[in-house]
């Protein structure tokens, strides 16, 4: 009986995956590859002043896949399996939810839970930490931003998971309405608390003792020695229109589980608690008015 | 009532067994899908399973930056 929903939500993850895939595939590719163009462009006058120091300069870094397997093969595989995990996890918290809550229909249940996913592993973590373009974030620092990522995303999720539950007791006390609003109050409180005691990205000692003090890691103008600006800073629409398509995609994904699943799991959940309508045909067959 | 209670009992006893096949489910497909989560947004970054190799890294590079997975 499960299986039916997890195959069911399995599927359109990865159906809502390729979906946000084409998307980035359109429209934010372009502006990664300026991001890219930007670093190599950026390291190669980086590499001139260096050179005009007397340092030596390092090497080119040896590419494993071509921009063009990154681009299309790399970001879709991406894409449809992280499309599936996610399925993964919705479905699990939507047997849980349902199973407890049999009364709330199948789809409005899998648009809710589709909408708390976005706002808990995407939305809510993007706020402190937002998705940044290849040539924002400094490669030393890859294992305190995974770490601090990694966790505002757990809190963020589990801090939705407690202000749904006390939501559902409180609404028990002050009503739905002043329930729900004391509960998402809570969120915000707890949300917001995290986000002041974790570090800005630019914070972190290694990149205060290297690059000075900057609440982020997106790339300030490059200077020569006397202080004239020989490569400019990243480019601030390159940076919003990458964060944009990256919110956007995540949409795309998250509606298409929401909406898909809630409409495949309509036709599971009739087909299971009625299987006995199947025998009769004429109250099938008769046309409602309602419809 | 007290004719009640027994049928109730046997009631709870029937679905035990699809109960365990339902957490066997849950369980597999949590454990997978966090499993999934990790190499597709982690790996080979901040912690490596496979040693100082970026296969997994560099093929789903784009992806990490878009999904808003720290990269380098």
């Amino acid at each position: 009986m499960e299986s039916r929903f997890i195959y069911r939500a399995l599927g359109v993850g990865a159906l809502g995956g390729l979906l946000a895939f084409v998307f980035a595939r359109i429209f934010a590719e372009p502006f990664i590859q300026n991001a890219i163009d930007y670093e190599a462009g950026r390291d190669a006058a980086q590499n001139e002043l260096y050179k005009a120091a007397g340092l030596t300069v390092d090497g080119e870094e040896a590419e494993i896949f071509s921009r063009g397997l990154q681009r299309n093969l790399g970001i879709a595989t991406g894409m449809v399996l992280f499309g599936l995990a996610m399925g993964g996890l919705f479905v699990v918290a939507y047997l849980v939810v349902s199973r407890r809550f049999p009364g709330i229909r199948p789809r409005v249940l899998a648009a809710l839970l589709a909408a708390a996913c976005f706002l808990g592993f995407y939305a809510v973590p993007f706020v402190k930490y937002p998705a940044n373009p290849p040539a924002v974030g400094h490669s030393e620092t890859i294992g305190d931003r995974s770490a601090v990522y990694l966790a505002m995303v757990g809190i963020s999720v589990v801090a939705l998971i407690l202000a749904v539950v006390a939501g559902y007791r409180l609404a028990g006390r002050f009503g739905a309405w002043y329930g729900s609003l004391l509960a998402a109050l809570g969120f915000v409180v707890v949300v917001s608390v995290a986000m002041a005691l974790l570090p800005a990205l630019g914070h972190f000692p290694l990149n205060e003792s290297q690059y000075g003090k900057h609440a982020t890691e997106t790339p300030q103008p490059l200077l020569g020695p006397d202080g004239k600006i020989v490569y400019p800073g990243f480019p601030a629409d390159v940076l919003f229109k990458f964060r944009l398509y990256s919110i956007i995609a995540q949409m795309i994904m998250w509606a298409t589980i929401g909406l898909a699943f809630g409409a495949l799991a309509e036709r599971v959940t009739a087909k299971v608690k009625a299987p006995a309508s199947a025998a009769r045909p004429a109250a099938a067959a008769t046309p409602s008015p309602a419809s | 009532m007290s004719t009640n209670a027994p049928v109730v009992d046997a009631h709870d006893q029937s679905i035990s067994s699809p109960i365990s096949a339902r957490a066997l489910w849950l369980g597999g497909v949590l454990t997978l899908s966090l499993l999934l989560y990790y190499f597709i947004g982690i790996d080979q970054g901040a912690t490596s399973l496979f040693g100082q190799d970026s296969h997994i890294h560099e093929f789903v590079h784009d992806a990490r930056h878009f999904l808003g997975f720290p990269c380098h």
